[in-house]
């Protein structure tokens, strides 16, 4: 099987490396070789699979070392559970620098050092929270990932972040090959969550592949930093990151998406009850105003 | 060929936009202009300062350009910092012919290059720290150094630096004014808003600096000199007369310049500017803020130098004035005998000018005392105040083209068949090639100074050996010539 190059992406906060490390560990144990590229200056895209803190990056061993050309593949690459590949580009703290070329050089880096070389079955880039710029977009670019997930949830913020990196694979999807391939749901127990993704995913023409319900044994793992999977294989959730890795073996839905308008987002939301109907007479008026004309 | 009349003038503007798909046309139209002195405000018949377009071979430069090459790389006894990659400082490393005199690498750093070399983890990480390292080391191999500024190229401006919390710093440390410019290269649409820019990190970092101190010993003939870069020595060639009327030149610069001459120049009693297009916005705040006057000058020729001393003496009193005409006076069978022996020479020749910040207008005068006729003049980044002042100069039907393309330039050769053309490095050997005679008008060719008595003699002799040179009689191949 060729190699399948994967982005996770998603509102900041919403679960993607959690996710992203328990669906690879699935994928580890349904015999499948995965490697993680971790590209978010945070770096904890692979902490689970490492059972360490943060692991050393590809820009901080670049920035020791003098430059990225002084690095060889198997210093920035380390092998966790299941032998998982993993490694995380890195870059400044926050408020300094450039993030996002950090990601290009570190990807760049990697593809010329032969990461991809390997007989891998699976890529997977867990990408920081926004496409805030050029940088973050690197995964999609040509050549890499061809199939990007969305995690969600049935709140309000992480929907219109769905909506709009739908609309950033549009832009990426006509000059190259990337497709939308589905939305996790990762649940926040919202009330008919699981109806409102699917119509959300309905609307953009794809798929929500899976539904991950809310388990408190993903926190028990995460302290232990494991994966549910390797932490208590024969817990309900790792079931569940076994179905999701299973679904996106046998996933043959790629799409171009067709992000929705922002009212027929927000129609949606109303729908479901998540937003109050706009009231257009109380725009721009202040408390004060308002008592005035009470 | 006899000069063209007005409707000459305008078929030809016409006719060379044709060549443009209609949404350029359009646009260049309005900086292609037939001069018409009676205009007062230029605005009506050209436009300026916008930004060039995509595909034409423009000649402008870039903010750093303006702040590093023009306003601040000719402080001599600072340090002047390109901070990003290596590129932009090592390519226009003494480029410019600003003379200064001193012992280079010791107590003054004119030609030298420093730069912070950025590299990817510079960027990634970001660059304050190699810049504070930096700005340590300048200081400890440099400890004559009087300041330092940080001269930003592009990427210092996208990835975000805090270059002024960086230079507040080691300022304070070091107890040297550390001056930060934020220049980035994409900022404006030429060199021109780099001057800006630079003119108000002078006025923020520089000229308040020795506000209250009194131990500076004013006098009442205090002037500076703003906006004279000393090309091959222009500065000194002016300043030599402003002395010898009197006047003490208390500040020069940026040209020779040094750190506490801009210091000082709030004590003066009247500044005059130089290069108005690049120092006009510092001249404005000292008038504004210290009440002093300023006022324009131009030293190209003995008739302008004239114009311009009497101007000067003027702010004085009858000493000055008096003596302003002792100089004139002085001076006078020098020149008297430089435009006997060029004017028989040059008299009638056409020229064309495109230049930068004043010289499109500035030179003209000098041209005339020889009896040269400047026939199409423009300006790679001027505004229409230099429009405004440049109408006035210029005779009826002169061809004004602004921020001229190559392919326009060329055209209007062709047509106007000038008989010399001044303008920059990149403009001289497509004309040569084309048989005009040709000279550089950033850099002088090499040659200098064109400013005051002493500078028009050189430039007389040096466009008498062009237009007048025996190759452009071998111009054509001896077999082509025998068939004709």
């Amino acid at each position: 099987m060729a190699m399948r190059q994967c982005a996770i992406y998603g509102k900041g906060g919403i679960g993607k490396s959690t996710t992203t490390q328990n669906l690879v560990a699935g994928l580890a144990e349904a015999g499948k070789k995965v490697m993680i590229v971790g590209c978010d200056p945070k770096a904890d895209s692979t902490r689970l699979i490492l059972h360490s803190k943060a692991q050393e990056t590809i820009m901080q061993m670049a920035a020791d070392a003098g430059s990225v050309e002084d690095l060889e593949l198997e210093d920035v690459l380390k092998v966790g559970y299941a032998g998982i590949k993993c490694v995380e580009s890195g870059g400044p703290e926050p408020g300094v620098g450039c993030a996002g070329r950090g990601v290009i050089t570190a990807i760049n880096f990697l593809e010329e050092e032969g990461a991809y070389e390997d007989d891998l079955d699976f890529v997977f880039y867990d990408v920081l929270g926004d496409v805030v710029c050029g940088g973050f977009a690197m995964p999609i670019r040509e050549n890499k990932a061809q199939e990007i997930y969305i995690v969600c949830s049935g709140e309000m913020m992480a929907m219109f972040a769905a909506n709009n990196i739908a609309k950033g694979i549009v832009k990426y999807a006509s000059s190259g090959g990337v497709r939308l391939a589905g939305l996790i749901c990762n649940s926040r127990n919202t009330a008919r969550e699981d109806e409102l993704i699917m119509e959300l995913a309905r609307q953009l023409g794809t798929q929500m592949i899976h539904f991950v319900p809310r388990d408190n044994v993903v926190q028990r793992a995460e302290i232990r930093r494991m994966t549910v999977i390797e932490y208590d294989p024969k817990a309900k959730q790792a079931d569940e990151y076994r179905a999701l890795a299973q679904k996106i073996i046998d996933n043959k839905m790629f799409v171009v998406p067709t992000p929705i308008s922002m009212d027929a987002l927000e129609d949606l939301l109303m729908e479901f009850g998540l937003m109050d109907g706009e009231d257009e007479s109380i725009v721009g008026k202040t408390a004060a105003e308002e008592a005035a004309a009470a | 060929m006899a000069t063209l009349t007005r409707d000459e003038a305008q078929a030809l503007i016409q006719e060379v936009l044709e060549a443009y798909p209609e949404k350029a046309k359009k646009d260049r139209a309005k900086h292609l202009a037939v001069n018409d002195p009676s205009v007062e405000q230029s605005k009506k018949c050209i436009i300026s300062n916008r930004k060039s377009q995509p595909g034409v071979m423009t000649i402008r430069g870039c903010a750093y350009a303006g702040s590093k090459g023009v306003v601040w790389g000719p402080i001599k006894d600072m340090v002047h910092i390109s901070h990003g990659p290596v590129g932009c400082g090592a390519y226009s490393r003494a480029g410019r012919r600003n003379y200064y005199v001193g012992h280079t690498g010791v107590n003054v750093f004119g030609t030298m290059n420093f730069t912070s070399d950025f590299q990817e983890k510079d960027i990634v990480f970001g660059g304050d720290k190699k810049l504070e390292k930096l700005i340590d080391e300048i200081n400890a191999l440099f400890p004559l150094v009087k300041g330092i500024s940080v001269q930003s190229e592009c990427p210092i401006g996208l990835i975000g630096d805090d270059i002024e919390a960086v230079s507040k710093k080691k300022g304070k440390e070091l107890d040297k004014p550390i001056v930060p410019v934020r220049c980035e290269g994409f900022r404006g649409v030429s060199q021109s808003l780099g001057h800006h820019i630079a003119n108000d990190a002078v006025r923020d970092w520089v000229i308040g600096n020795r506000d209250g101190d009194t131990s500076f010993e004013a006098g009442p003939y205090d002037v500076a000199v703003i906006g004279d870069y000393n090309i091959g020595g222009d500065a000194w060639a002016s300043r030599i007369l402003l002395e010898e009327m009197g006047l003490r030149v208390v500040a020069q610069w940026s040209g020779d310049g040094t750190l506490s001459e801009m210091e000082l120049t709030p004590k003066v009693k009247l500044n005059l500017i130089h290069c108005y297009r690049s120092m006009n916005y510092i001249s404005r705040f000292m008038e504004e803020k210290y009440g002093i006057p300023w006022m324009e000058y131009n030293f190209f020729g003995p008739t302008k130098i004239a114009e311009s001393l009497r101007k000067i003496a003027a702010f004085f009193d009858e000493t000055i004035q008096a003596n302003a005409e002792k100089v004139i006076e002085k001076y006078k069978a020098e020149y008297d005998a430089i435009i006997a022996k060029y004017r028989p020479r040059l008299e009638g020749k056409k020229v064309m000018l495109y230049v930068g910040g004043l010289r499109p207008r500035h030179v003209v005068g000098a041209y005339e005392d020889l009896g040269m006729e400047v026939v199409g003049t423009g300006y790679e980044f001027a505004h229409n105040d230099d429009y405004d002042r440049t109408m006035k100069e210029m005779g009826e039907a002169t061809l004004l083209y602004d921020d001229v393309t190559g392919y326009e330039f060329e055209e209007f050769v062709k047509k106007v068949k000038p008989d010399l053309i001044g303008s920059g490095i990149k403009e001289k050997y497509i004309f040569q090639k084309m048989g005009v005679p040709f000279r550089q008008m950033h850099s002088w060719d090499y040659s200098g100074p064109y400013h005051g008595y002493d500078g028009f003699a050189i430039f007389a002799r040096d466009m008498d050996m062009t237009v007048n040179n025996p190759c452009w009689n071998s111009m054509q191949a001896p077999w082509l010539k025998s068939a004709a």
